[in-house]
């Protein structure tokens, strides 16, 4: 069954929201590309939890506010979104620019969390190591980037998106540039305060990331206490698409391990 | 109309097989293309060109500003309008830079563009642009806040030039304790300001609000464009409820010309169409960094997408009056077919372009002053040109 879309005004931004199945609440905090579409991973999901999926301010179908400058709004904006919506005990999972987010809103308040995933995160800083140039790559070379799969990467470059996907998408392209053009993809301050993450945390890792190489998971790792990593072998930077079951197993396994 | 030569100062000796390994001439065309001695031999040779040009007559000489790319080598154009300035005595000098969002402190342009104008004794044209898309790669400057450190950049330039300083700045990208420019600007209350777009509807806003009245510079469009573009200048000043002159209006455009119009399409053909497909050529990524345009004009470009990927020609460019090319006799008759239609004061003749060599760009330049510019000297000149400081 596929999310029901909702619409939630947050902060002054009327956001939009997917929610789908029962039990505890698993808030969903998508990447770069957006949370347009309920996915199987998500419905994979909603068998243990109440999957919340809300579109990042300035992203899909959700406003793009004033305020909206960089990503310490939008921890903020998820602060005020977990008090408005009463959500306790919140399975946190956060993919590429979402994971980013996270550890944005646990620095500054973890106090309703129960357990943090962190999916191919970006957000900090491992000098040597080159991310992917997100904004210079073309239509083609970010798809052959995104997947490891051949036939993902086929089936991608076949296809062609309506006009609105693609308004939808520039527009994504936008607010990413705003939250992460410069520094490039994080935070400079972000992991002197990481140790303040006291949530129970999993770093997962698609282990052929071409977008955020797979050096980043240790240094997560190494700055959040207690935390672990899991790599996803044949797998690319977006494992809850190209791996959703593999994924949706260890974030039912570890969360179930949190409660 | 008043003639300015407009140089872009291309690295004219690119090796032109570049692109077997590289996709543009820009940000990622590693500088081991560059030889700093055939660089050195260039800029001298593109700035006996434009001294040239004073003496040919022209009204003025316009440098640019580029990054990090073959296609123009003037990243810092204050250097060049400083060589110019003492060896130039009558030309105005046009600074068609500086890209203001780029800068972490917009005061250097106030104290660069006021040094000149001091110098000079009054000649200098101030030019405001955002830059192209590639300098937000090459600068690392984020594209999102293009036009929002462009306003402030601007306002706090004309804040040092027309406010007795020190005065506080208090912005949201710049904020300043003490703006307090030494030197003031030669010419009050500030240099003349000019605008170059390729054609963003809210830079032509912005641009003709009544209280800028800045002259706006179409540059390298078709004609149609062209025409298009001055007419959304002229029916936003008269929202403003003001009266735009020719004065506020100046195109920017390749320009060759030669004894007959069949040697000028053969002598400029080559040059011209590496200016294209080598120096201009980029991909969309480069070109349209997020936030860089409107997503209306980002929605506009995608569809363009194939016209801008495909090899171009001399005959498209000529046809589409992207390129004033030919006879003296035929350019005059265009030149001023264009400027009744259209009615710029300014023709900005980008008289040396991708690899035309300085032979034929000096002997193109002379003919254009001798035979084309002085057909046009009564016609709809700028009332407001300032006399040259030297003749007061």
């Amino acid at each position: 069954m596929p999310g029901r879309e909702t619409f939630e005004t947050i902060a002054g931004c009327k956001t939009r929201i997917m929610r789908g199945g029962r039990g505890a609440p698993l808030l969903f905090l998508h990447g770069g590309g957006g949370a347009s579409v309920w996915v199987p991973f998500m419905e994979k999901l909603a068998e243990k939890f109440e999957v919340i999926v809300p579109e990042h301010p300035g992203f899909g179908g959700s406003d793009s506010p004033e305020w909206l400058d960089n990503i310490g709004d939008v921890a903020y904006f998820y602060l005020d979104l977990i008090e408005q919506l009463g959500l306790k005990g919140i399975h946190l999972v956060g993919t590429s620019l979402g994971g980013w987010i996270a550890c944005e809103i646990a620095v500054r308040d973890d106090s309703a969390l129960a357990s943090i995933t962190l999916v191919d995160p970006v957000g900090i800083r491992v000098k040597g190591v080159r991310k992917a140039d997100i904004f210079l790559l073309s239509p083609e070379e970010s798809i052959q980037h995104l997947f490891h799969g051949k036939a993902l990467v086929e089936g991608a470059l076949a296809r062609v998106p309506s006009e609105a996907e693609m308004d939808i998408a520039a527009r994504n392209r936008l607010t990413m540039a705003k939250l992460s053009w410069e520094p490039r993809l994080f935070n400079p301050h972000l992991y002197k305060w990481m140790h303040r993450i006291k949530t129970p945390t999993l770093v997962v890792w698609g282990e052929n990331d071409r977008i955020v190489p797979k050096e980043y998971g240790p240094a997560f790792v190494d700055l959040i206490p207690g935390s672990k990593l899991e790599m996803i072998p044949e797998c690319g930077h977006v494992p809850h698409v190209e791996k959703p079951n593999e994924l949706a197993a260890k974030i039912i396994a570890f969360a179930g391990a949190s409660r | 109309m008043k003639f300015f030569f407009f140089h872009l100062m291309p690295y004219a000796d690119l090796d032109l097989d570049y692109d077997k390994k590289y996709n543009s001439a820009w940000i990622t065309l590693p500088n081991s293309y560059f030889d700093p001695k055939k660089g050195h031999a260039l800029y001298n040779r593109y700035l006996d060109e434009l001294e040239m040009a004073d003496t040919l007559g022209f009204d003025g000489v316009c440098v640019n500003e580029h990054h990090q790319n073959a296609y123009g080598l003037m990243p810092i154009p204050g250097v060049m309008a400083g060589a110019l300035a003492r060896r130039t005595t009558n030309a105005k000098i046009a600074v068609l830079g500086r890209a203001l969002p780029l800068l972490n402190n917009p005061v250097t342009v106030a104290e660069e563009y006021a040094m000149l104008d001091v110098i000079t004794g009054g000649r200098l044209i101030a030019g405001f642009v955002r830059g192209i898309g590639a300098e937000y790669h090459s600068w690392g400057v984020n594209p999102a806040n293009s036009h929002e450190r462009f306003h402030e950049a601007h306002d706090i330039i004309i804040k040092a030039w027309t406010e007795i300083g020190p005065v506080p700045y208090e912005g949201k990208h710049y904020n300043f304790e003490y703006i307090n420019c030494w030197p003031r600007p030669y010419q009050q209350p500030h240099p003349p300001i000019w605008i170059p777009s390729q054609g963003s509807r809210e830079t032509i806003e912005w641009a003709a609000h009544a209280s800028r009245r800045y002259t706006y510079l179409q540059t390298f469009s078709p004609v149609a464009a062209l025409a298009h573009f001055m007419k959304l200048y002229s029916e936003a000043a008269d929202r403003q409820g003001w009266t735009a002159t020719p004065e506020h209006k100046g195109w920017s455009v390749p320009t060759y010309v030669a004894e007959s119009d069949g040697r000028a399409y053969a002598e400029a053909k080559p040059h011209i169409e590496n200016f294209l497909n080598k120096f201009l050529k980029m991909p969309i990524e480069m070109l349209a960094p997020p936030g860089y345009q409107s997503l209306a004009s980002v929605k506009a470009i995608r569809a363009a997408k194939e016209s801008i990927r495909k090899h171009q020609t001399i005959d498209e460019l000529i046809a589409k009056g992207m390129f004033l090319c030919g006879s003296p006799a035929s350019l005059r008759a265009k030149i001023a077919q264009y400027q009744s239609e259209i009615g710029f004061g300014y023709l900005l003749a980008n008289l040396q372009f991708g690899t035309l060599p300085h032979e034929l760009t000096r002997k193109s330049a002379t003919l254009f002053a001798q035979e084309v510019m002085p057909h046009f000297r009564d016609a709809a000149a700028p009332s407001a040109a300032r006399e040259p400081a030297h003749a007061k």
